[in-house]
């Protein structure tokens, strides 16, 4: 009887495994015969989810135009990525803030070399509720709402409604160059929320009265419909400048950053090929295309 | 002779592989965290702020993420004791045997809700729940999480207090019913008090289901750290800290061994609400 009910699941077992060894020949195979052609081996991309539109479309490009060209590409953070290149995870970091000061010392440790290419402008957008009539924030007033001094928006004109911060997680490079430079490295304040991830930010701000939180100005830009930006200003008295491609560009709106790109130097010349696609004209018309800032 | 010899060889060290795992797994959460205790040493572990990537002062407090856990954790308790235990009751001595042939394959259907899914019904459906029923700004409390995490609680919990009421002798309620006592009366008086320390051990279970579960918190809780004893604020527990951090951190840096004492601590608290709820249940004789 007992025999009679294994069996089966013996045979549907042997099939499988069946299936997954040819399947993994298959493509032992082919890594072979690819190699014979001199092609490329797989490249991954990890890091910044604010980049992560951008290395994504660079990458499809890079592989359309190559076609042994395996690229893989995750988000995760600016944080993670740096991390995962200087435990050698992967082969580039994408992040949206400069590599500090105590992971440089990591990297000398650990005997990486890291090279840094600036590959694109962003800007990132202040959104606010569609309801909430403030139009226009300072710097200042922007770093007093983030570090909790400012707690309801009758502080800034607007109406009796208190603020909720909403935040990225730490792991975000957002994260760190908004703390790094509208907090003037000042500390969030501890009641800040911390959401994962850009569109959970969007999602509350469009549903919460009170919210307020800083997105790539790509996606602001996708969630017009849903959320409001306010204009920057980057002084008290100075005017208030909304984002935009052009303002960006400019250096007029005051909360913008480089996007950077990070090579282990020493490792591998696939990578290269791949950093000097996105810098070359075609990849910064990929720039522009996918809402963020050309470098040139 | 050397054939079963062998089988029992191999028996044996099928049965005791969870328990090298389980070794093997507290040994390397203490080689990863242990450098921390020496510096910056194990005071800093107590301080009030938990703020890992600053310009100023970086700090790894894990007083708020304890607090946070045990508000989430007791908030939760607070709605699962009384489900479950009527429900149990309900289960196990008075309904009849169509009713718990419908009751009982819903209740391991709740159980087997992935908690991302759950999660992401609390993010949609939950929180904006509470926050019209409350007039908060935002839905994303340590309650939203609380409620979430009694719909996982649950199941564990009606299981197992009901088979601990199963189990109670039937010569009890003959007994008490042959005394001239109403249902009622055997159910609170006699069956309930003698399936106590079964019930007790079920809640212990569910408690350390609930402090252990990291997604669904993670989605709906806010995860703010702040040391707080407040239903509606937002809070951040152990689990949703490691699992939202310990992506980023480069290894063997304090913030990695930060993360890893939280891990301690999370193992040791799981640990001894299981080593309480075997107790009590060897106690009283539920358990040999």
């Amino acid at each position: 009887m007992i025999i009679k009910k294994i069996v089966p699941w013996l045979a549907v077992l042997l099939l499988l495994l069946q299936t997954s060894c040819d399947s993994g020949q298959k493509e032992a195979s082919k890594g072979e015969a690819g190699s014979e052609a001199g092609s490329q081996k797989a490249i991954s991309i990890k890091g910044s989810d604010t980049m992560v539109h951008l290395t994504s479309s660079w990458a499809e490009q890079y592989m359309g135009q190559h076609p042994d060209a395996q690229i893989s590409v995750t988000g995760g953070g600016s944080g993670t990525g740096i991390a995962a290149l200087l435990n050698g995870t992967t082969d580039i970091c994408a992040s949206s803030r400069e590599i500090q000061g105590k992971e440089k010392e990591l990297a000398a440790q650990k005997k990486i070399d890291l090279v840094e290419y600036a590959v694109a402008r962003d800007g990132l957008a202040i959104i606010v509720n569609p309801a909430n009539p403030v139009v226009d924030l300072s710097m200042e007033q922007l770093r007093k709402i983030f570090i909790g001094e400012y707690t309801n928006w009758k502080d800034m004109g607007g109406p009796a409604l208190p603020i909720i911060v909403l935040s990225r997680e730490s792991s975000s490079g957002t994260f760190v160059f908004f703390q790094e430079h509208v907090l003037k490295k000042a500390d969030y304040t501890p009641k800040a929320r911390l959401l994962a991830g850009t569109s959970a930010l969007v999602q509350s701000v469009a549903s919460d009265k009170g919210a307020i939180a800083y997105v790539g100005l790509a996606f602001a830009l996708e969630a017009k419909a849903t959320v409001k930006m306010v204009g920057v200003k980057s002084a008290d008295d100075a005017a208030a400048v909304m984002p935009s491609d052009e303002t960006v560009r400019a250096g007029h709106y005051p909360v913008a950053r480089p996007l950077y790109l990070y090579t282990n130097g020493t490792s591998s010349p696939e990578a290269k090929a791949f950093v000097d696609f996105c810098l070359s004209e075609a990849g910064q018309k990929i720039v522009t295309e996918t809402g963020y800032i050309s470098i040139k | 002779m050397w054939k079963d010899k062998a089988m029992r060889l191999l028996m044996l060290s099928a049965a005791s592989t969870s328990i090298f795992l389980v070794a093997l797994i507290f040994i390397f959460l203490v080689k990863e965290a242990a450098p921390f205790a020496l510096k910056p040493g194990l005071d800093a572990l107590f301080d009030r702020q938990w703020i890992p990537v600053s310009f100023v002062q970086e700090r790894y407090g894990i007083l708020p993420l304890v607090t946070g856990s045990a508000l989430v954790t007791g908030l939760s308790m607070l709605f699962t004791i009384p489900l479950s235990v009527l429900g149990a009751i309900y289960i196990a001595e008075i309904a009849s045997p169509v009713e718990r042939e419908i009751l009982k394959p819903f209740i391991e259907l709740l159980a087997s809700i992935p908690s991302v899914v759950l999660g992401f019904f609390g993010l949609v459906v939950l929180a904006p729940l509470i926050k019209s029923l409350f007039g908060l700004g935002t839905g994303l409390s340590a309650l939203t999480g609380a409620l979430l995490l009694t719909l996982m609680a649950i199941p564990t919990v009606i299981t197992l207090s009901e088979d601990a009421i199963m189990s109670v002798p039937r010569a009890y309620k003959d007994a008490s019913r042959a005394l001239g006592a109403s249902d009622l009366q055997t159910i609170f008086q006699v069956i309930i008090p003698a399936a106590l320390p079964g019930i007790i051990a079920a809640i212990m279970l569910g408690v350390g289901r609930v402090v252990g579960e990291t997604m669904a918190v993670l989605m709906v809780t806010g995860n703010s750290a702040l040391m707080t004893w407040s239903p509606l604020a937002p809070v951040r527990t152990m689990t949703a800290t490691i699992a939202a951090e310990m992506g980023e951190v480069s290894f063997g840096s304090l913030h990695y061994q930060a993360l890893f004492w939280i891990g301690l601590v999370l193992l040791a608290v799981t640990f001894l609400l299981n080593i309480i709820a075997q107790r009590v249940l060897v106690r009283y004789g539920m358990m040999k």
